[in-house]
This record gives C-alpha cells, structure tokens and sequence, in this order.
C-alpha cells in the first residue's frame, strides 16, 4: 500500500522573484532519482504539496510543463507559513513534494481543437504549464488556433515575462497582454480582463479561465456573448486543502472535493453544484 | 454460543497477552476506549462511550511520519500502526460508524495506510443495546440497537450471560479458540426476542431526504438554524462519522514530524483560503454544511447517510441544539 502522506524528496535549484513587488517567486525543483523524476507523471492544471521541512506544506499548482523533464516549476505568493519560508530558502536546500494531485485540464479531449486561454494575476501558473505543453513541438501539431489572453495590475506583475516576449514571437500563438491602467513604456493593451475580452472577442472551440473570482464573475458573461457554452468553458478552482487525497473533508463543494474531483471543471459542471467556492 | 459474565475479565486478561485489547474503561468520571492489560478494567455497563469509536483507528492526534534533515540529506520514518487489537464492547452505531468511514479512507485512487492498516489488524466485538438513552436514534438511521454490521462478533446481553455470535470468518476463528458453550434454545429465543424489539427513537424517516436536501441549498430554511450555535464543534468532534482533520508539521531544529489532528467544519479558519475569501464566512453556511454533508452529500459519493443515530451532538451541545428536530423541520417544509 503506497503512502500518499509521504513526501518526496527534491532539491530547489533556483529560487527566482518573478514580480516586481517581489511577492511572488518561482521554484524550479529537481528531482534527487532518475526513478521519481519517471514516476511523476503530470498533466497540465494538477498541482503538488510542497513542503519545506520543519515548517509544513502548502498546495500549490504546477507551472512546469510535463514536456519540460526532471523538473517542477511553481510559482508561490508570500501569504502564509509555508510559502514565506519557501520564498526564504536557498537554493540547494532539500525540500518535499507530494503529488501530482487532482485533475488536469483535459488535453485529449481538447485535441484538434482552437483554444482561448485566459488568466489574470498569479493565477497564471497553471496555465502557463498548458502553454509550454501545447507549444511543445512534439504537441503543438494537435491543437488548432491557440489565443491567450493574459492581464496584470502593471508591468511588473506579470509572471514568466521572458517566455511571453518568446511567445509573442511566435506565429503560432496569439498573445494579448494588457495591465489595468496606463503605465509609461508600455505598448500592450490596457484595460481590464472582461474588457479586453470582450474586445478580442475570441472565437475558438473551447474557453480556458483562471484568475481571481471577481475576473471570472465578470469574464464568464462575455464569453457567453462569444458563443462558449457552459460545457467548453473550463475553468480551475481553488480552495483552501490539506490531505490533497479527497479525506480531510476540508474542500469540498457539494459532494464534490476540489483536490481530487477537481480544480478543474468546466462551467457546465459548477452550474449544478452549490455556489461554495 | 454462551458465556457467563464472571467468565469475562478472565479471557480479556488472556487474550490480552496476544493482542492489544481496548475496552470502554471508567477514567476521570467518564466512559472512554482504552488499551487493558486485566480485564477486570473494562467497563460493559455503559450507555455510551463519551468520544466516538472512531478515535481507535483514526485517533484524535497522531503522529504520521518523522524526519530529521542533516547535511546528507532527509531521512524519514513512517508511523504505520500494525499491532494486532481487539476492540472488546462497542456500541452497534460506533461499529456502523466504521463501516461508513471505511468508505472515506479509500478511494479510487488513494488509501489511507495509516487508517487501513489499523483497520485490517482489528478485530471488533460488538455489544448490543439494552436500553438505547433518550438521545439515540440508531433506529431512524439504517443503524439499530442490534445492527451487527461491521462486528466480527456480537455480543447480547442477556442479564447473568452474554449471547454470543460469530458474525465473520475472522470472529468465528477468534470464538473456536476460546472453546465456548453452546447456548440452549432458551437462550437463543431470549436473544432473539432482545434483537427484534428493542428499538431507540425511530420518528425520523430518512426516505427522499438527500434528494430534498439537495433542492434546498438557497432554501430560507438555513437563515434561522444556526442561531444559537456557538461554533463549538462538540458536535463534530462526538461525531463517529465526522472525519475532517489538519495535517500540521512540529518541528524543533533539524528534527520534525507530521501530525495530522481532528477538525471540524464548525469553525470559521477551516475554510478559511489564503487570499482572506473564505467560502462558508458565518454559521449559516457552516451549519448548512454540516447538516448537508452528512444527508445529501454524503448519500451522493457514498450511497449511506453520514450519521448513525447515536445522539451524542445532542447529548453534548451546550445550547441543546438537536439534529433530530432540524431534520424534522427539513421533512415539513413545503
């Protein structure tokens, strides 16, 4: 009987701030076996328990993609116990992991088909692990038009900002950044996410929508406008966990537990559950 | 098969040096599960233990993993409990307790070692109900003062001599070891007779009532409920059913462990996410939760309601507060 309480060990490898309010840092792991690194097989929208030893652990989504070997990339917001003492390590310090946890966006099924991708703040992580999955050579061919909607507060507030000047290089991505309000230098969009959705209005097969709830009140509606139906909207929750494993009881909303039932549902789903979340 | 009741300690005393024998015990003025070593310590003539059965296999704190982290790496150590142990005693509603939790500690894609690992090991002997308290209502709940499921054997009191039965092939083994006397017909009609009528509150009828719940989640209903509730969690942490805990790290220098304790989704941090949303902010949604948890979500994943009738929310709650009487109340509405 495997143990899923058990931590694995990995070694943090580059602790980097990501943000120019140094908020949020991205860890890249690396795997201490050729074994576990086999073994730990993800899919983009699933998420792990980190844990640095002698503090606890905290879950948190996976912003590496599987095409992307040997390694785990998060991205983490100085908020609690658990991430302030991660933000604080150096790199070389050994810390744990347990996953991959939950459900993943549902890339078979999305084979073939155009997408829009949208996110705002942090909640980026994981979609930037659908991204780099996508964009990946050995992928990219099974995927139609891909757009990406992507908003920040400023400038400075975007994540992986290297890889969004690599993307908007790329014929094969549409990518649309935009800030909340008027910064100098700055070239791209502004304006708020539904708004900018709006705008752009995206037609492709399926919508893919993280961010914080008030960004998905107000984008869902325009969506709708845009044609999605309930059932190609796919959307990632996030809600306060522990076991990570459906036990703790902690997550749920209705019947359903966020950690391993979800975080991803799509739109259809959550219309029939209890709006808990 | 039969025994009479000075035969008792004398046998928990025996299988006491094979296995870890835990009986309701008096301690400290209340009626607790502990581990025996004689058995003139445990304690048959008891309504009800005061914490839930549950604590046996899923204690109230436990210590799952240590670690110690030097310079050439982590090392750790798991805290699987494998002790084979008699549970000697348990009320019917504790063992159907158990069986409902089984349902929680292993799913489709995980098992919880430290829970499963326990459970295999146990053997439990199940004590019926003579006389069920003013506050069972084992009786409304698929449970009863003489439900035998989940007892490998099964106890019936029948005055000066227990009836007892083997009810799976781990408890029948158990009994041929003992070599017991068979009961005479008398006997086996007392028990039999003991079995069918006695019964606890049964007003409560479950039928249709997730499926009610289930529509009722914006429902006025949950405005009023809670009002008296102070967010105690005794309820929950009575609860042989409730099954909610924390996993927290202790840790001092290079040393650590993880603990994992019992939690409840009565109090207000449970929710609580690290932004500061907090989906279930007041007692409302906390009671809706609870409430629903147990008769409609519950019945969703598991097909069982997540409540055995043993009464003791409404035996330990400070404001009297009775989850017979809001189920009552779900039943009238409209």
């Amino acid at each position: 009987m495997r143990n899923p309480y058990l931590p694995l060990p990995m070694k943090l490898v580059k602790n980097f701030t990501e943000t120019s309010d140094k908020l949020i840092h991205t860890f890249t792991l690396e795997f201490l076996s050729q074994e576990d690194a086999e073994n730990f097989k993800y899919a983009p929208g699933q998420f792990a328990e980190v844990m640095v030893y002698g503090k606890g652990e905290a879950p948190f989504g996976i912003a590496s993609s599987p095409t992307e070997k040997g390694i785990l990339k998060f991205s983490v917001a100085k908020v609690g116990v658990v991430s302030t003492a991660l933000h604080m390590l150096e790199e070389g310090t050994i810390v744990g992991v347990r996953g991959p946890l939950g459900n993943s966006y549902p890339l078979e099924q999305l084979k073939g088909k155009s997408l829009t991708i949208i996110g705002g703040g942090f909640a980026f992580t994981t979609l930037r692990s659908t991204i780099q999955y996508i964009l990946d050579p050995a992928n990219r061919g099974d995927y139609g038009d891909l757009t990406v909607i992507y908003g920040a507060r400023n400038p400075g507030l975007l994540l992986y900002k290297d890889e969004l000047a690599a993307w908007d290089a790329r014929p094969d991505i549409n990518l649309i950044t935009t800030i909340d309000r008027e910064v100098e230098g700055w070239t791209g969009r502004v304006g708020f996410i539904p708004t900018v959705t709006k705008e752009v209005a995206p037609k492709s097969d399926y919508a893919i929508i993280c961010g914080p709830p008030v960004m998905i009140k107000f984008t869902l509606p325009v969506l709708v406008e845009c044609g999605f139906t309930p059932d190609r909207i796919i959307m990632s929750l996030e809600n306060r966990m522990k076991c990570g494993i459906g036990m703790c009881g902690r997550c749920n909303v209705g019947s359903k537990y966020v950690c391993k039932d979800g975080p991803v549902f799509t739109k259809e789903q959550l219309d029939k559950l209890p709006n808990e979340y | 098969m039969i025994i009479n009741k000075n035969e008792i300690a004398g046998i928990l005393t025996k299988l006491a040096e094979e296995y870890r024998v835990i009986a309701p015990v008096k301690k400290d003025g209340l009626v607790q599960y502990a581990a025996i070593k004689n058995g003139e310590e445990a304690c048959l003539d008891y309504a009800n233990t005061k914490k839930p059965g549950k604590e046996i296999l899923f204690p109230q704190s436990e210590e799952l993993f240590n670690y110690t982290v030097s310079a050439e790496g982590v090392r750790m150590q798991d805290n699987v409990d494998k002790e084979a142990t008699i549970v000697f005693g348990m009320r019917p509603c504790d063992v159907k307790s158990l069986v409902l939790l089984d349902n929680v500690f292993k799913n489709d894609q995980y098992t919880d070692v430290y829970y499963l690992t326990r459970r295999a090991n146990t053997l439990i002997v199940g004590l019926g109900c003579n006389e069920p308290a003013s506050t069972c209502f084992c009786t409304s709940m698929a449970c009863g003062p003489f439900a035998k499921e989940g007892s490998d054997i099964f106890l019936t009191d029948l005055g000066e001599t227990y009836f007892i039965e083997g009810i799976s092939d781990k408890g029948k083994e158990l009994l041929a070891k003992l070599g017991l006397s068979a009961a005479s017909e008398e006997q086996k009609a007392a028990a039999a007779k003991l079995q069918t009528e006695t019964k606890a509150d049964g007003s409560i009828n479950i039928e249709g009532l997730a499926e009610k719940l289930g529509g009722m989640f914006e429902h006025p209903f949950w405005d009023s409920l809670h009002e008296k509730c102070l967010g105690c969690a005794a309820c929950t942490y009575l609860c042989p059913t409730c099954h909610c805990f924390d996993i927290a790290d202790e840790a001092k220098d290079c040393e650590g462990c993880r603990v994992r304790n019992w939690d409840a989704c009565m109090f207000p941090l449970f929710t609580l996410h690290g932004s500061g949303h907090n989906p279930r902010p007041g007692g409302k949604a906390r009671w809706r939760q609870r409430l629903m948890h147990k008769f409609n979500y519950f019945v969703e994943r598991y097909n069982a309601t997540a409540c055995v009738g043993c009464g003791r929310c409404i035996k330990n709650c400070p404001v009297n507060l009775d989850i017979r009487q809001a189920l009552a109340e779900v039943r009238a509405l409209d």
